[in-house]
């Protein structure tokens, strides 16, 4: 399946299905992220249940401290 | 009087006009840190005309932030010039028209509520979650629009937060990061901070000159070594209980139990101590230090810094001491009472 993340395609494994499963496979799990999926923000119970499909558009923010 | 001459290209963009550059002209700005962001931000609002700048900063300046801290020279760095006067000096010979009020020491409450309600809008450029959140509920408060702005690595990421309009950094606090681990282990390249400036100085412009409209509204974030651009629409994510934005505000992060007596400076190898009594006669402590000729002394009129065992300390007017060399809170305390009572 071969989606968006960040403006950037991106083939993932067949058993990533979901959100949750993206970020796992992105080893993005320790951090606290903003995730918008097709425009939809979702909340962190969110993410088990956003289903996803090819050609989706995620897009990932995370904060950062240094100035 | 305006000088026309001077601003002619930023006149000539139809946005601002001879307007907008006025009202640039009768606009105070607060830059909370002169590091990286800081200087780069304080130097665009300088050259652009804002007519009033204030920074604030704790530091001084070192060989390692020549990097990137573009208003910093070697003199500054040989001379342990702080953050804040270094950076006034060179805004001073960019416009010497700008006025520039530079203060050295800590972004703490009672100072920011002296200075935020006399300012325009607050640009972020501290290093720390805790003094943004302090930000946050200052402009929150003061009903002032503040531009978050961080960066580390090539990544960079900012925010516009206005007052009553988007949500504010404390509705998004679920996603701040818990140890403030992304300081600056990874280390950082320059050209992310320009990026990140380039965004909250022209989010800086558009609220100065009165172009609301234009505004992002949209948390940024971009990644220049990955190529990767990212934009998210947050509105969702303001609360509606929020306890720094919302109706039943109390401002937790103005609370003055939660001010930091000592703080560990990110990815320094340093401590920051701050005692209870406030301001300090450096000559009068360098003449004791004196007495003990294992001790190495350097001073300017604003620190002054000596280095003991494997520790470097330096002590600043206002009673601050940054403990190089630990970053064990108690072991600096302890290196400071040892030395300095
Ligand atoms: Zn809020």
């Amino acid at each position: 399946m071969k989606i968006m993340v960040n403006g950037n395609g991106l083939e993932v494994r067949e058993d990533v299905k979901h959100i949750k499963g993206l970020i796992d496979f992105l080893e993005l799990e320790d951090k606290p992220l903003i995730i918008e999926h097709n425009q939809q923000i979702l909340q962190k119970e969110e993410h088990e249940k956003a289903i996803l499909e090819n050609g989706d558009k995620v897009e990932i923010v995370h904060f950062v401290g240094g100035g | 009087m305006l000088e026309t001459n001077r601003y002619h290209r930023q006149i000539l963009f139809a946005p601002i006009g001879e307007n907008g550059q006025e009202k640039l002209n009768q606009s105070h700005v607060l830059i909370v840190g002169a590091g990286a962001l800081g200087s780069s931000s304080a130097e665009a609002l300088a050259r652009a005309g804002v007519g009033h700048l204030t920074l604030i900063d704790r530091d001084y300046v070192e060989e390692s932030n020549l990097q990137r801290q573009q208003l910093f020279s070697e003199k500054d760095m040989k001379q342990k010039t702080p953050k804040a006067i270094a950076a006034k000096q060179r805004l001073s010979e960019v416009n010497s028209h700008v006025r520039i009020d530079a203060i050295v020491g800590d972004a703490e409450i009672d100072l920011l509520r002296q200075i935020a309600p006399e300012a325009d809008l607050i640009i972020d450029a501290t290093d720390n979650f805790d003094t943004r959140l302090l930000l946050n509920d200052i402009a929150q408060k003061y009903q002032k629009p503040w531009i978050y702005g961080a960066v580390v690595a090539s990544y960079g990421v900012t925010f516009t937060v206005l007052p009553d309009k988007t949500p504010c950094l404390q509705c998004l606090q679920e996603y701040i990061p818990a140890n403030g681990a992304t300081c600056d282990s990874v280390g950082i390249i320059q050209p992310v901070v320009q990026r990140v400036v380039s965004q909250q100085v022209t989010e800086a412009l558009k609220l100065l000159t009165g172009n609301e409209a234009a505004l992002s509204g949209r948390l940024i974030s971009f990644d220049l070594w990955k190529n990767e651009h990212t934009e998210i629409e947050v509105d969702a994510l303001r609360k509606a209980d929020c306890p720094s934005c919302s109706e039943k505000r109390s401002y937790p992060n103005l609370a003055y139990d939660s001010r930091l007596k000592s703080a560990v400076l990110c990815g320094r190898n340093t401590v920051q101590l701050r005692p209870q009594r406030k301001q300090t006669d450096l000559d009068e402590v360098a003449k004791e230090l004196q007495k003990n000729k294992q001790i190495k002394l350097f001073q300017n009129p604003y620190l002054l810094s000596f280095e003991v065992d494997s520790f470097r300390i330096v002590l600043f007017q206002d009673g601050r001491a940054l403990v190089h060399g630990t970053m064990d809170q108690l072991e600096a305390k302890n290196v400071y009472h040892r030395y300095l009572g």
